[in-house]
């Protein structure tokens, strides 16, 4: 089990330094770099030749990954390009807020999710399935920032029930954050909330076929213990991956959602570094998302092991 | 008068069709479960026999409906009966033991609290009792050490075992009716005949009326008060056993019985032509007047119905069963003995051959060898003559199937040399192999809906070897095609098939087609009867039987089926755990001095006769890995010598009528030990 | 010689019976009714458009609807009905071909890994996992700011980012048939490996890539209308849903319909390539809401 455990974590920083790879290899090969879109039509001779002095460009690409590399590991992510702010001072507030937007949604998205699926499954084909599983497609497949603008037109806007887009600075606590992100916290898990909800919906179905879930009802297993004691574990295993690579790629979704709403998080930054080209920044993102997605996947494979029997025994046996 | 347990009445169950139609798979049944009764009901696949079975505990599975009938428990139609009702019928007063337990047990659940939630459920008894009562349980139906037993996972216990536990499962409740779906399926020889001990002894001990369901009249023999035939939906047949067996008066219990191999009656069987049609083709008529060898125009026409006779206490669904009342021919039953033309030349020589499933390390890679004291398979010397049959007989991990891979080349040996034709060495490297040999050797598998691409048409699927090895093209591609296809008698007409659209028998021959395309001088056949119906398994063993005499071609044939192996073999070769154990002509293996394992092999064989009992002579431990020195049998050897078995390989010893047997026993004295039983 | 159009024949009416057991359920029909919709109008529509895409005029800046302009005006009087109908154009061709490009990748990478497995196997899925780790949108937007928001970055950028998802459900399903005895059979009678992955493989791990397929492209337009609402994809004039939101968001206080139109025209493409996806999945037997999004 211990063993399994190191690997997983290994095989997760593997992932990582493979992504921060991708990421410097990527911003290297891509043309230009972050002098000549810094400076433009100004780019040549002396001031070309300081930009590249200031941000350190004049040595050997794998230099400047190792010293950017340790860098991060000692969790500094160097100069933004303007060279004036420290990367983790811009970061640091906005990656709060996103945070809270996105446990909001995951909170509040996953049991809404179990719930539907659990629902659908057991009455399967019946009018609860057929009328939550077509909303379920409906609001699977609708991009975010179109029901966010439609969140804003019919709630903010016409009914005036909340407030449409977020004016608050930055660095706002957390409670005073709250009441602004009812709306994009919608937004965002209605995706994720159908997708899941389809998910778990097939993996019960799928158990509720099985074998074993015969004989529990020949053994005269009454109705909602055989749900509980026999289904539901053997359904939610297999489902435990899929949810995490679904909050994964919400990761995406709150990006646009955070444009829409003017939510202070990581989107804002996310578009507003790329179209000013700061690459530094560009690659700080990259690493942080990344390191986000690997835990989850961490968590969700870790969280599988301990709870199925096949794989303990074996770590046992072993 | 006996008491009735469960009467059913007049039963059909049915699904409706894309077109909107009623089909039955069950039609009209009705029946009497007795007090203290053991009934088996036997059937082809399809026949509706497990639908029976689950109708009984008023479950029908989703998709299918209660079309008319009822299943009476006690004066109540569990058909009828709410939920609610039926959760204290369930495991209380019927029980079910399942198929494959290994599926039926919950994955997550330890084995201790799948039981004591059905004692909780089911009795009154405190905790402490039921811990006590869980160890009685597991005790009762023989499994070591119950107390560690219950803290397991089903998957942490073999195929037997897990059985076991269903068993005790089912106990648990002190049901009135055991219901059992093919309990012994899928489960090794020994094992089975082990299980159906224990049931026996369960039936007699409890007074429980039970229901057996099965393919396998062998297991339904050994188990059964009375027997209900099933065919297509119907009952045909029902009555006491020995009436139905012995003296069957419906033509398709006749043939099925005619087309079982027997070791009692070796040499190939009779076959049943045809398949059970599908449910719905039937609208009038008898269900089974295409192949029936006794019909006439009326039974196309009329519809029998099931007729009591006094005389044997039996009913029967036939208008001709008084032609079969007087027609006790079947056990002077005349079989075809076969007789091969065996050349004098060896054809495949395997000389020294071990195999290993270990992975390489890195150093090994290097330098190509592989590092296994103990490997799965080891020291295998046999030679094949040109136009042998040579049977490999063993249960599962006795590595029969690891060899053959190994001569088709799929798998690398560790040691050793596979020569074909005396000569000539086949690389291990598959792809180093001549592409004549490669042709030389095919393959049949065990179960056709593995073997043939299912996307592709019976055509394509035929064409492969005769494009790869002869590269025939277009019109004679085809001629060829259609002549190889006639040679299993399969009209031209199946060309533009999918095996979708083809039954179990039917895929079988396909792919014996495709093996014999290639004109090959061996095939190798693994386990190639044991995914079919009975009354299919005879039909393709005929039918591999007619190709070899046509062709001269070598079969080296596995199976795990002694009755099968004697029937179609020349010689046998008897394997335990990657070892051989015994070698010879198959009309000596099966006579005493045999190997002890052969003896428990052939003791635990079950025939289709009440009267013929197995004989358990060894413990049905499984073992996962052969031992590391002396005799590969020693763990379950019930003839032990004592440390000699357990330091020494043994020799091999050659008797009288000219098997080899490999054992420290010697012949003269084995001989003896065995006549005495 | 006959064979050939035999076959022809044969693939012809099996996509005939495809889509017949997908329109023979309500939302399948449903699906692909909205579906040819879409793509006949966006074939057809530059023929009969009532005004001027790009004809800008202050004097009509946010008019209602009305008979002359059905979904009225958007903040530079330019017709909305007129930019609603061509504004799926870009949209389709750039997400069709798209997926296109992901499922030819996608699917040789995946039959390739499943068939080789061992080392190389998990290495490649190793780098496939690394780049499913860093957000879609942040790589997209990076390359598409760098490269230019032309279709022909567009369309190989999003085919590239949209095929990994193939790539696992490519290898998983080749996992599963090399495993089975055909393909052991195959193998012994001494076949390449190229004949063993065209004949033996493909025809049985194609309908899993076509479906994975088919969802992709769903998604990719879900990705692609969200680049362009963030001012990455379709470069103005051209119309263009996610730009059109984008750009009457701002206003819809005033003017809702500058916004509903697109919303419109988008949701009802997206949601009839789901419901096609789906129906196709059915009718091939194949459940894809098993599959994860990414």
């Amino acid at each position: 089990m211990f063993f399994l455990v190191i690997k997983r974590i290994l095989l997760g920083l593997i992932t990582l330094f493979i992504v921060s790879l991708i990421t410097f290899v990527g911003v290297e090969i891509l043309p230009g770099d972050a002098c000549t879109t810094y400076l433009e039509r100004e780019a040549y001779g002396a001031a070309l030749e300081a930009c590249y002095e200031r941000l350190g460009l004049n040595v050997p690409a794998y230099e400047r990954y190792i010293s950017w590399a340790a860098g991060v590991l000692q969790g500094d992510f160097g100069y933004s390009l303007s060279g004036d702010m420290k990367i983790n001072d811009v970061l640091g507030p906005r990656v709060k807020n996103s945070m809270v937007l996105a446990s909001a949604s995951i909170l509040i998205g996953i049991p809404i999710a179990l719930l539907l699926g659990i629902i659908t499954a057991l009455w399967r084909d019946k009018m609860p399935d057929i009328i939550i599983s077509t909303i379920a497609i409906f609001s699977m497949t609708i991009p975010e920032f179109v029901s966010a603008t439609l969140l804003i037109l019919i709630v903010a806007i016409w009914l005036e029930w909340l407030p449409g887009i977020v004016i608050v600075p930055t660095g706002v606590s957390v409670y005073e954050l709250l009441p602004n992100i009812i709306l994009p916290v919608i937004a965002i898990s209605m995706i994720m909330t159908a997708h899941m909800a389809r998910m778990v919906r097939s993996s019960v179905i799928q158990v509720m076929a099985s074998d074993y879930v015969q004989m529990a009802i020949l053994k005269g297993v009454p109705y909602w213990k055989m749900v509980f004691k026999h289904v539901l574990p053997n359904a939610l295993l297999p489902a435990i991956n899929v949810v995490a690579l679904t909050i994964a790629w919400l990761l995406g979704g709150v990006v646009v959602t955070e444009v829409v709403f003017n939510y202070p998080g990581l989107g804002r930054l996310v578009i507003e570094s790329i179209s000013n080209r700061d690459l530094p920044v560009v690659q700080a993102l990259a690493i942080i998302l990344a390191s986000i997605y690997v835990s989850i996947n961490l968590i969700a494979d870790l969280m599988t092991l301990m709870l199925n029997p096949r794989l303990k025994s074996l770590q046992i046996k072993k | 008068m006996k008491t009735s347990v469960q009467e059913i009445k007049d039963l059909t169950i049915g699904f409706q069709s894309q077109k909107g139609e009623q089909i039955s798979i069950l039609k009209n049944i009705s029946t009497t479960i007795n007090k203290g009764e053991t009934v088996g009901i036997v059937g082809e696949s399809g026949s509706g026999k497990s639908t029976l079975a689950l109708a009984m505990m008023g479950y029908v599975k989703h998709g299918l409906f209660t079309i008319s009938g009822q299943c009476m428990f006690h004066s109540n139609n569990l058909l009828e009966m709410k939920n609610k009702e039926l959760e204290t019928i369930r495991g209380r007063k019927i029980a079910m033991i399942p198929q494959n337990a290994g599926q039926s047990l919950t994955p997550n659940l330890k084995i201790g609290y799948q039981i004591d939630e059905a004692l909780k459920l089911h009795t009154d008894l405190k905790k402490e009792d039921r811990d006590k009562k869980i160890s009685e349980l597991l005790n009762k139906v023989r499994l070591p050490s119950p107390d560690t037993m219950a803290q397991r996972y089903p998957h942490e216990l073999s195929g037997g075992q897990q059985q076991r536990v269903a068993v005790a499962m089912a106990l648990a409740g002190s049901p009135e009716l055991l219901l059992l779906d093919e309990p012994t399926t899928g489960l090794d020889v020994t094992t089975q005949a082990h299980v159906l001990e224990l049931l026996n002894f369960i039936a007699k001990d409890t007074d429980t009326s039970m229901v057996y369901v099965s393919h396998d009249l062998g297991a339904i023999a050994q188990v059964s008060d009375r027997v209900i035939v099933m065919y297509s939906g119907e009952i045909v047949l029902d009555g006491p056993v020995r009436s139905i067996l012995k003296n069957p008066i419906h033509p398709y219990t006749y043939g099925l019985l005619k087309s079982i191999p027997k070791l009692t009656l070796p040499g190939l069987p009779n076959s049943m032509s045809g398949s059970q049609p599908q449910p719905g083709s039937i609208k009038s008529g008898c269900s089974f007047y295409e192949r029936c060898e006794f019909s006439d125009d009326n039974c196309k026409i009329k519809t029998p119905t099931l007729e009591y006779i006094n005389d044997l206490n039996t009913y029967v669904r036939c208008f001709k069963h008084k032609e079969l009342t007087n027609q006790n021919d079947l056990n002077s039953q005349t079989v075809k003995s076969i007789e091969n033309k065996i050349l004098k030349n060896e054809i495949l020589d395997l000389s020294n051959v071990s195999i290993s499933y270990a992975k390489q390390k890195f150093l090994e890679q290097l330098f190509n060898k592989i590092e296994d004291n103990n490997p799965t398979v080891k020291d295998i010397d046999i030679n094949i003559n040109k136009g042998e049959t040579l049977a490999l007989v063993g249960e599962s991990g006795s590595g029969k199937s690891t060899i053959l891979k190994s001569i088709a080349g799929l798998l690398k040996t560790k040691d050793g040399i596979i020569k074909f034709e005396k000569d000539k060495v086949l690389s291990n490297d598959l792809k180093e192999r001549d592409n004549s040999y490669l042709r030389a050797i095919q393959l049949i598998f065990q179960n056709p809906d593995e073997s043939l691409n299912p996307n592709h048409t019976v055509e394509e699927i035929i064409s492969q070897p005769l494009r790869l090895y002869f590269g025939l093209k277009g019109q004679e591609l085809k001629n060829k095609i259609i002549e190889v296809l006639d040679k299993v008698r399969l009209g031209e007409f199946y060309l533009t098939r999918y095996p979708r659209q083809l039954s179990g028998g039917e895929k079988q021959r396909v792919a014996v087609a495709r093996a014999f395309a290639a004109k090959p001088d061996i095939i190798l056949c693994d386990e190639v009867t044991s995914a079919l119906d009975v009354s299919v398994q005879a039909a393709v063993l005929n039918l591999l039987q007619e190709l070899k005499e046509d062709f001269g071609t070598t079969y080296v044939f596995v199976s795990h089926d002694l009755a099968v192996v004697r029937a179609i073999s020349d010689r046998v070769a008897v394997l335990y755990q990657g070892r051989l154990c015994e070698i010879g002509p198959s009309k000596n293996v099966y006579k005493f001095p045999s190997h002890p394992y052969t003896e428990v092999l052939l003791g635990a064989v079950l025939e289709p006769d009440p009267d013929i009992k197995p004989k358990l002579v060894a413990e049905d431990i499984v073992e996962e890995k052969p031992p590391e020195n002396g005799c590969s049998f020693q763990g379950r050897c019930p003839r032990i010598l004592g440390d000699i078995c357990k330091n020494e390989v043994p020799p091999w010893q050659t008797s009288e009528s000219g098997n080899l047997i490999r054992c420290h026993i010697k012949i003269d004295d084995l001989k003896n030990q065995q006549s005495l039983n | 010689m006959n064979n050939k159009k035999e076959k022809q024949k044969n693939i012809l009416q099996k996509i005939l019976e495809i889509l017949k057991t997908m329109a023979s359920k309500p939302s399948g029909l449903i699906g692909l009714t909205i579906l040819v919709f879409h793509v006949v109008l966006a074939i057809t529509s530059p023929l009969y458009v009532p005004h001027d895409y790009k004809a800008i005029d202050p004097t009509l800046m946010l008019t209602p609807p009305s008979s002359e302009f059905w979904f009225g005006t958007d903040s530079l009087g330019r017709d909305v009905f007129t930019r609603t109908i061509l504004g799926g154009r870009t949209a389709l061709t750039v997400t069709f071909f798209g997926s296109l490009i992901a499922l030819l990748w996608g699917g040789a990478l995946g039959i390739f890994c499943g068939l080789v497995g061992g080392k190389t196997d998990d290495i490649v899925m190793r780098i496939i996992d690394a780049f499913l780790s860093i957000p879609w949108i942040l790589a997209m937007l990076l390359i598409v700011s760098l490269l230019g928001t032309t279709t022909l970055v567009l369309i190989p950028a999003l085919g590239f980012f949209y095929g990994k998802g193939i790539v696992r459900v490519a290898r998983a399903a080749t996992h599963d048939v090399i495993a089975k005895d055909f393909i052991v059979s195959a193998r012994a009678r001494g076949h390449s490996n190229f004949s063993i992955i065209w004949n033996e493989i493909l025809p049985n791990v194609r309908d899993a890539i076509m479906v994975e397929g088919a969802m992709r492209w769903s998604w990719m337009l879900l990705g692609f209308s969200s680049l362009s609402f963030l001012g990455f994809g379709v470069s103005p004039p051209t119309p263009d849903w996610g730009l059109m939101i984008s750009n009457a968001r701002g206003l819809m206080s005033f003017a809702y319909w500058a916004v509903l139109a697109p919303i419109f025209g988008l949701s009802t493409l997206i949601i009839g390539i789901n419901l096609t996806a789906d129906a196709f999945a059915k009718a091939l037997g194949i459940d894809r809401s098993t599959k994860a999004p990414v």
